[in-house]
């Protein structure tokens, strides 16, 4: 009887092909779960004990009640840098979109040395954000600083940049007579100045990206368009606009969560300072974990990296159901 | 031409010149900064061009007291050699896996690796951090430095999208010559996916190049700290010296600078396409 043969032969090269496709992926499963599966599990755990310099006992959800709790000190710590970072996001977020747009389109409108111009807008994308750092930390300068110096062609008084806690919006009032107090004072002129290097660093990524959806709009949509005699404005509403939703819509949401997960910028640029108001969340954790690990920080800082992550999940659902309905999928 | 639309046309040069201007200022001020003479460099009003040009700069940076330049350079350089070929060899194999074997688990492997994209560094930086140091025994070692980063979730992502897309009747044909997987991938499938493996190849390498705060947390001797790192005690011993610390910062930026302008093809279009593609 042939047939069992056969079946054995089938049963063994079946077995052969996943004996061969596991030793391909076993490199990656074994680096990547112990690298990343395993660590984020233990983060989990780590939010649930008492953690210091040494492990001390589990805490259940004490940690997270010392986060979330509106009388401790913790609470105003967290919802201090939720707003920094709220305030960072804002600052950044949509000036790179709104200025990268404005790019991506006019180079994609044809222009001579457009290749050119890709290559110098990607350019600091690509530069180190130490080395960077510390070349506009020089730019900044109080003393010799360029920006100082331009401002100043203008009769603006010099600024102390990234070392100035006061909130923008106060100085700008106070210039004109105007007091204005708490919140209203605005975020700090130090973090404006991490934004602007932050601007700098993603803008030539997003416009990037908006050439590469641009490039995916058909191109006899615009021909047509012009031939019934649409005029340029009402072309780039009607046609690049809703056309570019999707490109658009993704760069919303990867700018959003990147700017709120922002670190190495601040870490080098400020270091959370000056009076902790530029100590974004992610700053805050790093501080939590490794300046105060006497106080329990690895308990704390665990539990505060779980919070807010769902805050970033959800304010990325909040994106999808509430801006992701309006984008046009052609 | 009708004047408006010249003046449009002039507009548009106008916005692009005015944008790349202040985008390659930083680096322009960079450089001249590194060939100023120590009082040119704090004068004020700036000085926009150095009057005199001071090249022996670079090799007072590159002599200064603290800091092994050469060393340095040569631990990035081996560092992102060796995770870069690594993350190349783990990556090429389990994407081919997930793009064109049939396996049981396929899917769910799949999906897991995809998660961990969502799992914050932050969160995973300590228990890392205790596993390498306390576990592993690794603080202060290269491998610190280069086993976690010998996968990518995306680079495996992204080569798996390319994989995908090379046609099925290759691989039918292959088969009836007695060629298996190793021998379609080596000689039919690698040589097709070459524009995306020098992509994931220099952004891994570029990655690893740039990299600061891990080799920050995890090492403690300049001998076998990485340039990034070497550049905090090298700035705050130079301190105002600005001529100096510009060089020492073009030192840093230059060799990725190169490596761009070179290859820049690749890393703007590998950029778009996984921008696109999520």
């Amino acid at each position: 009887m042939p047939a069992p043969s056969r079946l054995d032969a089938r049963r063994r090269r079946i077995l052969f092909e996943h004996i061969e496709a596991y030793l391909f992926v076993l490199p990656a499963v074994i680096l990547v779960g112990v690298f990343d599966v395993l660590p984020g599990f233990a983060a989990f755990l780590m939010s649930l004990t008492r953690w210091g310099i040494i492990y001390e006992r589990f805490a259940g959800l004490d940690n997270y009640r010392a986060v979330l709790d509106p009388a401790g000190a913790r609470f105003e710590q967290f919802m201090n840098s939720l707003g920094v970072t709220v305030w960072y996001v804002l600052l950044t977020v949509p000036i790179e979109m709104f200025l990268a747009l404005v790019i991506a389109v006019v180079l994609y409108q044809g222009t001579s040395g457009r290749g050119a111009y890709r290559v110098v807008y990607f350019m600091p994308y690509i530069t180190s954000v130490v080395a960077a750092a510390l070349v506009f930390e020089w730019m900044f300068d109080a003393n010799f600083g360029l920006l100082n110096w331009a401002i100043g062609l203008v009769g603006i008084p010099a600024q102390e940049w990234l070392r100035e806690p006061d909130g923008v919006f106060g100085m700008i009032g106070s210039a004109f007579g105007l007091e204005l107090q708490g919140w209203m004072t605005g975020p700090s002129l130090a973090l404006v100045a991490v934004s602007i290097f932050t601007v700098w660093h993603f803008i030539g990524f997003q416009t990037v990206i908006f050439l590469a959806g641009l490039t995916n709009v058909d191109r006899e949509l615009y021909e047509a368009a012009r031939i019934d005699g649409a005029g340029e404005r009402q072309i780039f509403l009607r046609i690049t606009l809703p056309l570019l939703s999707p490109t658009i819509f993704f760069v919303l949401v990867l700018a959003t969560v990147g700017a709120m997960r922002s670190f190495s910028q601040i870490f080098v640029l400020t270091n959370g300072g000056p009076l902790d108001t530029t100590r974004n969340v992610p700053m805050l954790i790093f501080q939590t974990f490794f300046e105060r690990t006497a106080v329990n920080g690895i308990g704390l800082g665990a539990a505060m990296s779980f919070i807010f992550v769902l805050i970033v999940v959800a304010i990325t659902i909040f994106q999808f159901r509430v801006l992701g309905r309006r984008v046009f999928y052609g | 031409m009708p004047p408006r639309v010249l003046a449009a046309g002039a507009l548009k040069h106008l916005i692009l010149v005015a944008g790349a201007v202040l985008t390659a200022f930083p680096f322009y001020w960079m450089v001249t900064t590194s060939f100023k003479s120590f009082a040119e460099a704090q004068s004020y009003p700036p000085v926009l061009w150095p009057t005199v040009w001071h090249f022996e700069n670079w090799q007072q940076a590159w002599e200064f007291p603290t800091t092994l330049w050469a060393r340095s350079f040569a631990n990035t350089l081996g560092i992102a050699a060796v995770s870069t070929l690594g993350t190349l060899v783990t990556a090429v194999l389990a994407a081919y896996a997930f793009a064109r074997m049939r396996f049981r688990g396929r899917n769910v492997l799949f999906a897991i690796f995809l998660l961990t994209i969502f799992i914050p560094s932050e969160a995973t930086l300590i228990p890392n951090f205790v596993l390498i140091t306390k576990y592993l025994g690794w603080y202060n070692t290269y491998q610190a430095q280069i086993v976690p980063f010998l996968a990518s979730v995306f680079s495996i992502f992204l080569l798996r999208q390319f994989f995908m897309s090379v046609p099925q009747e290759l691989q039918d044909a292959a088969r009836i010559d007695g060629a298996g997987h190793v021998r379609f991938l080596w000689s039919v499938a690698l040589p097709l996916v070459r524009p995306a493996l020098i992509t994931v190849a220099l952004l891994n390498f570029l990655a690893s190049w740039n990299s600061f705060l891990w080799p920050l947390l995890v090492t403690s001797s300049p001998e076998i700290r990485p340039i990034q790192v070497a550049l905090v005690p090298f700035s705050s011993e130079a301190g105002t010296q600005y001529h100096l610390l510009m060089a020492g910062a073009t030192f840093v930026i230059l060799p990725t600078l190169v490596v761009y302008l070179i290859a820049q093809r690749y890393f703007i279009e590998g950029v778009a396409r996984t921008g696109i593609r999520g």
